[in-house]
């Protein structure tokens, strides 16, 4: 199905809250906006229709994947080698598993659990994000990394006409189609 | 607000405002550029001569082994505490003021990090055998004691360095966009490389923020988390005025009252030099000015409650030491750090001295020096006097160890000053949060 991509460029925070506002309200879902910052306002309207980002499951993943892999680390290697250190030990006698001294195998939890935490997030970040991209977006402009707004529309041909007359209505300083 | 460079800037002007710190720099960059590196050169040539002759060439000596390398270590993690301290817990709170000193005080993290992972090396001789610290098994399949407090530290600094630095990079990403857009020819190519094609469309920023809040809720327990855990190499020892449980709070608390004051020393004269005043206004010095003064005042309560830890202790080894640290070889050591530490912050109380840049200024050198004096009377002090006489001894410097010292402080300065003149020293996104957005049904169209 064809479909015709209109730009309209703002130079105003409230402009763009109210063209998205009468987007939604036409119906038309299918937008990408351009902000040289993040916006309360903005995101508090696109995310109505959308689920929370996922970055946060790579996190938990990542922090679990540390703390299982620290533990796994320091417990096996007490155990093919024990180390008494200070009276304090865990390791493997003919009737079994000897010791109990987990509590210092926490602080390398801890930190293994940030950082892989910390790294699977910026993987989520960049995966979901869909970066990076070598060649912009064709909605792009190089102003809306510096004080303009933009709001790219995706719709059937058909419709281009009413939502260029919607966004300039909104307070668009120009639209065109893309 | 009667002076035009306090003025409310627009989103253009911030962009414009961020580029023009990426400007040629002038003769005074280069002077300061020639100092640093003949500072680097002494570095370099110590550390040559200490490799080629050995490890007398430092004068650090049994029973002093640790002496001017890991004090100076422990001060340069120290400093590193500001940066994601600002860009993490203070993110969390939401405190705005922030935003216009986060960029270069995460800047100055990495680069007191990285200055701070040398003197391990340096220390401990061989650095050639650096990867010895990596948890891996020996020929006899003997792992590191992961049940030493270096082997945590190992861990510890070698996180809080990754996830500050790729805190660093995210942040740094929507902000190169901004270059990559406002520029041109080769520097636009480059800018579009490290941009990774951002484009500040609502999907990325969506990933972005969750991605961010989610980074500083790990690095806010990391932030306090490193500190302790380089306390706990003293601490976990027995050696007279390290045993205590105070150590953590004590060393985090210290690590922020002197990053705060790196921070100072360092963005005080970008905001001149660069004329960021609409930036870093009168506000934010009055802020870092208090946050130093709360730390200082926390930092004497806790030299009191080690005071009287000893004194109350019932331990003659533990009231000896104190004793020697306070009247004896080092005390003027001592008295220095009391007053650096303790006496000097007091100026702040006032507001005048607050936004004052010069009485700022003086009061942060003061600190930098009192810090690095606390690490020193943690260390050689109480190494120099522990249970036997015959285990007594006292440190000299030798000139190795003091160019190697001094120049750490080069190697610093090298990175940073080559930082604020390639990348955005100013976050230009986060600026552009705390000014109000342009509105057309508001006071501040334009």
């Amino acid at each position: 199905m064809p479909t015709e991509t209109v730009l309209g460029v703002f130079a105003h925070v409230d402009t763009t809250v109210r063209a998205l506002e009468e987007l939604r309200a036409h119906g038309y879902h299918d937008l990408t906006v351009y902000t040289p910052l993040p916006v309360h306002e903005i995101e508090e309207l696109l995310e109505r229709d959308r689920p929370v980002s996922r970055v946060r499951l790579f996190t938990l993943i990542g922090g679990l994947t540390g703390i299982a892999s620290a533990f796994l680390l320091t417990i096996w290697s007490s155990l093919v080698w024990g180390l008494v250190t200070g009276g304090k030990y865990l390791q493997l006698e003919p009737g079994g598993i000897a010791g109990s001294s987990l509590p210092p195998f926490f602080i390398i939890a801890f930190e293994l659990m940030v950082l892989f935490g910390g790294l699977a997030t910026v993987i989520g970040m960049v995966v979901l994000g869909r970066l990076p991209r070598f060649r912009p977006s064709s909605t792009f402009d190089p102003r809306f990394t510096n004080d303009r707004f933009g709001v790219a529309v995706h719709c059937a041909p058909e419709r281009g006409a009413s939502v260029r007359e919607l966004l300039r209505a909104a307070g668009a300083e120009e639209v065109n189609v893309r | 607000m009667s002076d035009s460079r306090t003025t409310t800037p627009t989103f253009a002007d911030v962009n414009r405002d961020v580029l023009r710190t990426l400007n040629p720099p002038g003769n005074l960059y280069f002077a300061w550029m020639c100092v640093v590196a003949l500072g680097l050169a002494g570095f370099f040539f110590a550390w040559a001569g200490q490799v080629w002759w050995g490890m007398g060439m430092a004068g650090k000596r049994v029973p002093q082994m640790w002496a001017m390398y890991i004090t100076t270590f422990v001060f340069w993690i120290g400093i590193g505490h500001a940066g994601t301290l600002i860009s993490a817990i203070l993110y969390l709170f939401r405190a705005r003021w922030r935003t216009s000193i986060y960029r270069a005080a995460e800047a100055m993290t990495i680069f007191a990090v990285m200055t701070a992972g040398l003197f391990p090396l340096i220390h401990a001789g061989r650095m050639w055998f650096a990867y010895f610290l990596l948890p891996y098994p020996n020929q006899r399949s003997l792992w590191p004691n992961f049940r030493s407090p270096l082997v945590w530290d190992v861990f510890a600094i070698s996180t809080y360095l990754s996830i500050s630095t790729v805190f660093f990079i995210v942040g740094l990403v929507p902000d190169i966009a901004a270059l990559r857009d406002a520029s041109t020819g080769w520097r636009r190519r480059i800018f579009a490389m490290l941009a990774l094609g951002w484009e500040g469309s609502d999907s990325q920023w969506r990933h972005y923020r969750r991605a961010y809040g989610l980074l500083a809720s790990l690095a806010t327990p990391l932030v306090l988390s490193v500190h302790s855990v380089v306390s706990w190499d003293f601490a976990m020892a027995l050696v007279p005025g390290w045993h205590s449980t105070l150590f953590a709070p004590f060393f985090v608390d210290g690590a922020i009252f002197s990053g705060f004051a790196m921070v100072l020393v360092l963005v005080l004269p970008m905001r001149h030099f660069f004329g960021l005043h609409a930036y870093i206004q009168e506000k934010h010095l009055d802020a870092m000015g208090k946050l130093i003064l709360v730390t200082g005042l926390v930092l004497t309560y806790f030299y009191l409650c080690e005071i009287f830890t000893s004194l109350y202790s019932g331990e003659h080894i533990e009231k000896a030491s104190l004793f020697w640290k306070v009247t004896q070889t080092y005390a003027w050591a001592l008295w220095t750090m009391y007053f650096c530490n303790c006496i000097a912050p007091l100026v702040l109380f006032w507001r005048k001295a607050r936004t004052s840049p010069v009485a700022l200024y003086v009061v942060s050198i003061l600190v930098l020096i009192g810090m690095w004096f606390e690490r020193f009377n943690i260390i050689v002090p109480s190494l120099g006097h522990d249970f036997y006489p015959y285990t007594w001894g006292i440190y000299y410097p030798s000139p190795t160890d003091t160019a190697i010292v001094l120049g750490s402080f080069a190697f610093f300065l090298l990175l940073f000053l080559g930082f604020i003149k390639l990348m955005p020293s100013l976050s230009i996104v986060e600026v552009k949060e705390t000014i109000p957005p342009p509105m057309r049904d508001g006071s501040h169209a334009h």
